[in-house]
């Protein structure tokens, strides 16, 4: 393997179209949270019944992810895997991005997101959410150490200690983003230490989709050669992430469908939830899952650049469905407070809580991927995270042994 | 009417409210003993020899009256804006109906004021917090309308605040975008009353509603919760809810 080259991406009149583009969309999401502020919440589709909604359901998305991007970095550093080292700085880059871009919707989805400095000061320590603002910030700090040791040659022989520590907070971060749903004790749909390692498992599918996304992505735009080694590697990696996902929707489900008190919100779910059900077994199952594994594993559209960022895409959607569902399907349901009893009143108590999304809370949304995206071309066009090339002599240890074989 | 504003007349009654009771009991020392005993004198902190408890009997809530809600909201100046998504109830009547005998009964819901609040337990700031006297309360001025408290409450009692309120009660201070619940009627307890819900059910006369000290063993609430079976709503979460329930 050849020394690797690290160069910023190119600068110029394409680089700020890019870079304006994709402004468009942080400027749209920032106006969305402005009208949904200065109005109140009543203008979205949010409610008394569906406390957390759209926002919240990308906001989860992109923290989830972003650990999730940190992947790459962690395999190349903790587990010495010398193929993924070219590509660990951009990962670091990307994770932090995604967590920036996550954590804003969810700050400006606040009720009082003019109060952030509050959320610093004041702190609960029983409060899982307390302990995620300093696992955000934390992992922050910590990714940007990892970067700097990686990146400065004298600091170089502190990288694998760096990449561990990242690793662990990761690790320990989404964890804490899982636990947010899994101790909340008063929701059926909730309420299940399994939570955390499937948020977990869903990082590692998600952050990973979306790092072979950007990294295609920004190789074709710039120019620069992306060999089959290396996209080879990173598709199969995420069939199985992918298929480990299903493992742990499996085991939940059973879980739950075993527990009598539980099948309520299992038919609400998987059979009679409307819009729920269609999610989860269309979008989730089908397009987010099974055609994924298809597409990654068929000897055919698994060697396909073009079926590779389809299948990263189905499985970006697929996992935006599994968080609609886990946020907004599991406060749909009712909780069930008198077991045994038809339950009315004027707060909707014991009926399906109706939620359709509003069109700032989406545009807020999508935001945060913008968000996400123009911290990472920023990121990209100052300082050295990509190689020029990923071409498989530059990437693949066995590349030239195999072709003087070949010869 | 500007907040400002609004802390100054509160301020004003507070002071005035202060000073009559300070005159009142250097001119009758003795009269209404009872009820100054009850309550907390302004400068003093709330004390955990009280702890502040409900007990309602459904037996005695009568199906179609709504007098507890109302005088709810006319206390705390709840307006709802003809959106029963996203208006605020912080007391509700609950219809119940056995699914297998179709027995019906209604009774009203609040914040059970738990002793081991799990909205008190998920708050990141602290906003949610309980009182030394076991009330539990939302501090609207480090609340950042999160939310997460009302995903945590198992009684679906609190409610967020979706827009801008006018002409608030002083007693009452509320804010777009953030989070609130059943008071107890803090500013009626500390003053030595009972909840506006309370009084207005034995107003008329249905007296399904008993407020009091679950500390003191001679108190009404001690005494009936001694004589009669009651419940918590869901108390497979171990909660101590401040708020029993007798008929369920």
């Amino acid at each position: 393997m050849k020394t690797l080259d690290f160069r910023e991406i190119n600068g110029g009149l394409p680089f700020y179209m890019l870079l304006g583009f994709i402004g468009v969309f942080v400027l749209a999401g920032l106006g969305a949270a402005f009208y949904m502020e200065h109005n109140g919440h009543w203008v979205t589709g949010m409610s008394n019944q569906i406390i957390w909604g759209t926002p919240h359901v990308f906001a989860v998305f992109l923290i989830v992810a972003a650990s999730g991007a940190l992947n790459v970095a962690s395999i190349s550093s903790v587990f010495s895997k010398s193929a993924y080292k070219p590509l660990a700085r951009f990962s670091g880059l990307l994770a932090i991005a995604l967590l920036v871009g996550g954590l804003a919707v969810l700050v400006l989805d606040l009720g009082r997101p003019d109060r952030l400095i509050v959320a610093m000061t004041y702190y609960n320590f029983k409060s899982i959410f307390a302990w995620n603002i300093m696992l955000y910030t934390g992992f922050m700090a910590v990714v940007g150490v990892y970067i700097w040791m990686m990146m400065e040659q004298k600091m170089n022989r502190f990288t694998r200690l760096a990449g561990f520590s990242a690793f662990i907070w990761r690790l320990t971060l989404t964890t804490g983003t899982g636990s947010i749903f899994g101790f909340l004790v008063a929701r059926e749909a909730y309420d299940a230490a399994l939570l955390a390692p499937m948020f977990i498992i869903m990082s590692f599918s998600f952050g990973l989709a979306f790092f072979m996304l950007v990294l295609m992505a920004l190789y074709k735009w710039s120019d620069r050669p992306l060999g089959d080694a290396t996209v080879t590697r990173l598709k199969n990696l995420l069939g199985v992430f992918v298929a480990a996902v299903l493992y742990f929707v499996i085991v939940y489900h059973l879980t739950n469908l075993y527990i009598t008190q539980r099948h309520g919100v299992e038919r609400f779910l998987l059979m009679d939830g409307g819009i729920y059900t269609q999610l989860f077994w269309i979008v989730q199952i089908g397009l987010g899952s099974l055609v994924p594994l298809a597409l990654l594993y068929h000897p055919s559209t698994g060697k396909s650049r073009g079926w590779i960022g389809i299948a990263s895409l189905l499985i970006l959607i697929g996992g935006l469905a599994q968080m609609y569902v886990i946020i907004i399907g599991g406060q749909a349901y009712p909780m069930e407070l008198f077991p045994g009893k038809e339950v009315s009143s004027s707060f909707f108590d014991g009926v399906i809580a109706s939620y359709t999304p509003s069109l700032p809370e989406i545009v807020l949304g999508f935001s945060g991927i913008a968000i996400a995206l123009a911290a990472t071309v920023v990121g990209v066009r100052v300082l050295r995270f990509l190689p020029v090339s990923l071409a498989d002599e530059q990437v693949d240890p066995h590349y030239s042994a195999d072709k003087k074989a070949a010869a | 009417m500007s907040s400002d504003s609004n802390i100054d007349l509160y301020r004003r009654r507070f002071l005035s409210g202060t000073a009559t009771a300070a005159a009142g009991m250097a001119v009758v020392p003795g009269v209404m003993l009872h009820e100054i005993a009850q309550a907390k004198p302004a400068g003093d902190a709330v004390s955990s020899d009280v702890r502040w408890g409900m007990l309602i009997d459904s037996n005695k809530c009568a199906e179609g009256c709504n007098d507890c809600v109302q005088a709810c909201n006319d206390e705390h100046g709840l307006r709802g804006f003809d959106r029963p998504a996203t208006d605020a109830q912080w007391i509700r009547k609950v219809k119940l109906k056995d699914k297998q005998t179709g027995h019906t009964q209604t009774l009203p819901l609040l914040c059970q004021h738990c002793e081991k609040p799990p909205c008190v337990d998920v708050c990141p700031t602290g906003a949610s917090f309980k009182r030394e006297d076991g009330i539990v309360l939302v501090d609207k001025h480090i609340c950042i309308g999160c939310r997460y408290c009302m995903m945590a409450c198992p009684y679906k009692a609190r409610s967020f605040i979706h827009e801008t309120l006018q002409d608030q009660m002083p007693h009452a201070p509320r804010g777009k975008g953030t989070v609130e619940s059943c008071t107890f009627c803090v500013h009626r307890v500390d003053d030595g009353r009972t909840p506006a819900c309370v009084e207005a059910c034995s107003a008329e006369n249905h007296n399904a509603m008993i407020f009091g000290d679950l500390n003191d063993p001679y108190s009404e609430i001690s005494t009936q919760l001694k004589q009669h079976n009651t419940r918590q709503i869901r108390a497979d979460l171990a909660l101590n809810t401040g708020v029993r329930y007798r008929g369920i």
